[in-house]
């Protein structure tokens, strides 16, 4: 278990890591209907999203990744938790809007960059106060 | 430090209505950036009146209903639909409702119908060193770094929640300690043919974003203002090559005297000087072609950011009256399509074979015929940038002129210039 900085918060998640290894852009990198990663040149391209703890090294690009993200959450295909290594006020800015909507967010917690590696391939917990642990 | 708001700032927060909600996302935001109060801004430009999906159209009219109005002048970006009928958008129902609803519901919030990226070029200018919240990468860099007004990027939805409370997180480049350049970008290495040739600025612009991420640079070496549409060029592909929000140039912005004045330090250290060479010029200017053996061209894409009335000018000079073999969709927004009709300036464009959209451009809705091996030829280094992944076409990189004389004959033309 990890103690995690809760930045957004949200309904706690369970799923199967997906630990980025690069960078990406929402806007034009995700597809908002179906969570797939879209972006050609991205190392994770083709996997999805979508109901999985989704942890973050950065995000790039367009100003629209907010957009995208409450996009996800709307049509239900958003992950079910997401770890960021630093506060990305673009992209978590759909979450914070989709909480306003009342719709059901998933919560972004604060991990660091370090620990994700130890993460891959478990299913991961996102627990109700922020600590990210591999699920039993 | 965290944030602190003042009484009526809390008691808006509180409320049920739409002012209450856009209060919250600003102080959330706020929270999150780590500032430690909201300051007033005097204006504001929305880029999230563009159609992404259901939820950013709901998102708008839930701020409607809460009676929701813009407390500072608010320009918008582009929409997904051409509202002044010049062109023709493939958007299909029920997307193409969505959108529409999207458009109307930021009307009735009290934005300006500008749907521009270059609202600096639309009439709204804010004053130098006074606070705004901008949308689009363009135009945020444009407003820091030539009207030395300050904005952070602003992303979708906090552009209308900060236009709706009259307020923006006090952070990043609202604070003047954040604004001064932390390394030098020269290009005095570089041929005066080429620094005076009208490709410069869009390719030196690629180059500076690609080295310079999201940091603050000085660029040296250049002689004289090179024109505010080639500013506009080179800010717009800058901010998309890499995370630029506000560049210097000494001598010609209004923050950059010269060089001493704007770096943070005495003397910059040695590894923060990038010494532009033509070799590297060279090879930023190839980047931004994904197709360089292309032997025929389906379309030429100008207008990222939208042209200008002195752009529709040089246009129609290079064109000269000639017909064109394939289209130039020519991206603009409606101040300057008054003006192209009152000296029947886009009946002769027309006639020759360009297509003129305003509102919206060719890479953020669908307007051009979707095709499988598609080659555009554009000027813009952003419409470089984004068409192969928004249209599907890939991308040939020219001069105006060169764009023109390739619409004419179909095939790709080349003038070199060297570096």
């Amino acid at each position: 278990m990890s103690a995690a900085e809760i930045l957004v918060p949200g309904k706690a998640g369970e799923g199967e890591a997906l630990v980025l290894t690069a960078p990406i852009s929402f806007w034009g990198g995700v597809d908002p209907k179906t969570g797939r990663i879209a972006d050609v040149r991205h190392p994770q391209h083709g996997e999805i999203i979508s109901s999985r703890v989704l942890f973050l090294p950065g995000t790039i690009g367009s100003s629209s990744a907010s957009a995208v993200l409450m996009e996800l959450v709307h049509n239900g295909r958003a992950p079910a938790a997401l770890v960021l290594r630093e506060p990305d006020a673009i992209l978590l800015l759909g979450l914070i809007v989709a909480r306003e909507m009342g719709w059901e967010t998933p919560m972004a917690v604060r991990l660091a960059h370090g620990a994700f590696d130890a993460y891959r391939g478990s299913t991961v917990k996102v627990a109700d106060d922020g600590a990210v642990g591999v699920a039993a | 430090m965290s944030l602190v708001l003042n009484p009526q700032e809390q008691a808006i927060a509180v409320g049920e209505d739409g002012a209450g909600m856009a209060m919250r996302i600003v102080a959330e935001s706020a929270r999150l950036l780590g500032a430690p109060r909201l300051i007033p801004i005097a204006s504001a430009h929305i880029d999230g009146a563009l159609y992404h999906g259901d939820s950013g159209t709901l998102f708008a009219e839930r701020l409607v209903e809460g009676g929701a109005r813009v407390a500072v002048r608010s320009t918008l970006n582009v929409g997904a639909l051409d509202l002044t009928g010049c062109s023709r958008i493939r958007l299909e129902e029920p997307q193409r409702g969505m959108a529409r609803r999207m458009m109307e519901a930021y009307r009735k919030l009290g934005c300006e119908q500008s749907w521009t990226c270059a609202p600096y070029q639309a009439g709204h200018r804010p004053a130098q060193g006074s606070d705004v919240a901008w949308g689009e990468s363009n135009a945020v860099v444009f407003c820091n770094s030539v009207l030395g007004a300050r904005t952070n990027r602003y992303g979708d939805f906090l552009d209308i929640a900060c236009a709706i409370t009259g307020r923006a997180p006090d952070y990043g480049l609202h604070r003047p300690e954040n604004r001064r350049a932390r390394l030098v970008f020269d290009v005095s290495g570089l041929s005066a043919s080429f620094l005076a040739s009208e490709i410069a600025w869009p390719v030196l612009g690629s180059l500076y974003g690609r080295e310079v991420g999201n940091s603050i640079g000085v660029v040296t070496g250049i002689a004289s203002h090179p024109g505010e549409d080639a500013l506009k060029a080179f800010g717009a592909a800058a901010a998309s090559s890499g995370a630029v929000g506000l560049f210097h140039i000494a001598g010609v912005t209004p923050e950059a005297p010269d060089v001493e004045t704007i770096l943070a330090g005495p003397e910059p250290e040695a590894e923060a000087v990038i010494r532009v060479t033509p070799e590297m010029v060279a090879k930023a200017r190839a980047a931004l072609s994904t197709a360089a053996a292309a032997k025929t061209i389906d379309a030429v894409a100008i207008g990222s950011p939208h042209l200008s009335q002195a752009e529709f000018d040089m246009l129609e000079r290079l064109i000269a009256g000639r017909r064109l073999a394939v289209p130039i969709y020519a991206c603009t927004g409606r101040h300057v399509l008054a003006s192209l009709e009152l000296d029947d300036c886009r009946n002769r464009l027309e006639a020759s074979g360009v297509i003129i959209i305003a509102d919206t451009c060719v890479v953020v809705t669908p307007i051009m015929p979707e095709l499988s091996d598609g080659v555009l030829m554009t000027n813009s280094g952003k419409f470089a940038h984004y068409a192969p992944g928004n249209t599907g076409y890939a991308v040939l990189y020219a001069s105006l002129a060169d764009c023109v004389e390739s619409a004419i004959a179909g095939t790709p033309r080349f003038t070199d210039i060297a570096p």
